[in-house]
């Protein structure tokens, strides 16, 4: 066996596989078909500070080999998961981490502070890269000024691991990586998905109620892998990579690429078990390689 | 209840008249205990055009056969490669999803059960359920044409069965909530699924005549267990599952304009 730990920023992490926020619900969705407990890291359901309903029906388009959604952010608000779901989900033998999300920059902090005073959950990750919500989400993530003035305000409020979600959706994903990183990122994770849509043209109508929606799914794996590649090179602070991951060989791609953990997202929609799977399928990777270690091949690309 | 990840084998796959498949599945293992009205989401074959899995009603399922019967209207890639599944051949599910049909109270006898196309699958089960229980229930079924009516037979051994054709081909003429036995017998209960416009017609005539009625919905998913809050319907406590808080809902918790 292959010693898969792996760390982002203070957080240890069993293995490098952690689950995309929104695909995995809080993990109990799942716990019928595997031990969740053998995740590197369960990334919750994006959480804002009030309720939200999320967007109108419908909200999904199967595209080929991907899916569009608009789920735009559904949650009870920080307060209800508080309440409510941190008390089932907070011994659960791995990381939990919770995927937050805002429209203004005091909404991330608030929400933010909530989170930092609670024991189990030892980082976040700043949702600054949702496209399906009307303010802020992505409108955040997209230019350098607006990325560091959120992520420095964050920052100061919260003290345990920060993960910023970056957005695919942008001219130059390394410039933002930069700009967070500079605002005192610990890490950041990418991608978010892709702006997309999809039409039907016999009711010439958009499929999703809000016309565009985030595409991911195996067809984005290729951007995703690039811009993990570039933002590796360019930032330094540890990466998360994501995007179209559906197996432990894609997996292993990424961690080539530069990342020091990896998060499955779509694909836990068609095969529940696929995130041990992939912690598998890394570790008969690197016994098959001849590696003591993940570490060991964490942006090992030659590309000389 | 507790959900299932399985390779199931492919016993029968039988095309039916008009556009739909009976496909019977077994396994080697005892099928897990599994509830009227809940789904199964269906492995495909991972090709560009079927990525994600297909949510596929329960129509069927004899545990001391150890038989599970899907049918499946050919409507897209999916349904259509489902079709070309052999005898022998594996097909990869996860199931049971989704709540149940409730069981009638003790005050409700007379039950009805509508269906509308292939919305008629969940009501088999249904009804051999309800058959099992002791009630004598009364299905009605809706289709366009004679070709559309689907598994008569099945039906008949659970409870009397009343027709609707669009076409009069088969039946009376019209929708199912034209049919004369609406207006013959006072029913306690009624159960449905089938079109939207079909249950919308039904859950208005359950209303108008204070009866009881659960609807089961259908809506495009992708992972089929309350996960990614794609499949939502409005209900009056708002955004619901249709997947985990459905597919069944009761029409007094919907926001139907009916």
């Amino acid at each position: 066996m292959a010693d898969l730990t792996t760390n982002i920023g203070k957080l240890v992490m069993k293995n490098p596989v952690m689950t995309a926020s929104g695909t995995f619900g809080y993990g109990e969705e799942f716990s019928d078909f595997i031990d969740i407990s053998k995740i590197g890291g369960i990334i919750v359901k994006g959480t804002t500070i009030k309720h939200r309903e999320g967007n109108p029906y419908p909200r999904m388009a199967e595209t080929p080999s991907g899916m569009l959604n608009a789920v735009g952010l559904q949650n009870k608000g920080v307060d209800y998961f508080i309440e409510h779901i941190y008390p089932r989900i907070k011994d659960t033998d791995t990381n939990i981490l919770v995927n937050v999300s805002g429209s203004t920059v005091a909404d991330y902090v608030a929400t933010a502070e909530k989170i930092a005073a609670l024991d189990h959950i030892p980082a976040i990750e700043l949702n600054i890269s949702c496209p399906n919500v009307k303010e802020g989400g992505m409108a955040f993530g997209t230019s350098c000024a607006s990325a560091e003035s959120v992520v420095s305000a964050v920052r100061k409020a919260y003290g345990k691991t920060l993960i910023v979600k970056l957005s695919p959706n942008v001219t130059n994903i390394a410039e933002i990586a930069l700009a967070v990183e500079a605002a005192g990122a610990d890490s950041v994770s990418l991608i978010n998905t892709i702006m997309g849509m999809a039409i039907n043209a016999e009711k010439r109508r958009p499929v999703l109620s809000t016309v565009t929606g985030g595409l991911s799914g195996a067809c984005v794996k290729p951007i995703a892998l690039r811009m993990v590649w570039q933002v590796a090179k360019a930032v330094k602070i540890p990466v998360v990579g994501l995007g179209g991951i559906m197996n432990a060989t894609d997996a292993v791609e990424f961690l080539l690429a530069g990342a020091s953990a990896i998060e499955i997202g779509t694909a836990n929609f068609i095969d529940p078990t696929i995130t041990i799977k992939v912690a598998e399928g890394i570790n008969d990777y690197l016994e098959r390689h001849g590696f003591k270690s993940v570490k060991d091949i964490i942006g090992q690309l030659e590309t000389a | 209840m507790r959900k299932y990840l399985l390779d199931l084998t492919v016993s029968s796959n039988e095309k039916l008249s008009g556009n739909y498949i009976l496909m019977k599945l077994t396994s080697e293992e005892k099928l897990p205990e599994m509830l009227p009205g809940q789904f199964a989401e269906v492995r495909v074959d991972g090709s560009p055009s079927t990525f994600l899995r297909r949510p596929i009603s329960i129509h069927y399922v004899d545990r001391n056969t150890n038989e599970l019967w899907f049918l499946i209207q050919l409507v897209g890639d999916g349904t259509r490669k489902l079709a070309d599944l052999k005898k022998g051949d594996l097909l990869n599910v996860m199931l049971p999803l989704g709540n149940s049909f409730s069981m009638p109270t003790t005050e409700q006898k007379e039950l009805l059960l509508v269906g509308g196309g292939v919305g008629t699958a969940p009501m088999l089960m249904l009804g051999s359920v309800l058959k099992n229980l002791g009630f004598e229930p009364t299905f009605l079924l809706g289709a366009r044409s004679k070709k559309d009516l689907l598994q008569l037979d099945k039906f008949e051994a659970y409870g009397n069965v009343f027709v609707t054709t669009e076409d009069a081909t088969y039946g009376e003429k019209g929708f199912v909530t034209n049919h004369s036995i609406l207006k013959q017998k006072k029913f306690d209960k009624i159960y449905t699924c089938g079109p939207t416009p079909m249950m919308k017609a039904v859950a208005a005539y359950a209303s108008k005549n204070g009866i009881e009625c659960e609807v089961s919905l259908e809506n495009t998913m992708a992972c089929g267990i309350g996960a990614c809050l794609c499949c939502v319907t409005d209900t009056k406590e708002g955004h619901k599952c249709v997947c985990s808080d459905g597919p069944v809902f009761n029409i007094k918790d919907l926001k139907w304009q009916i």
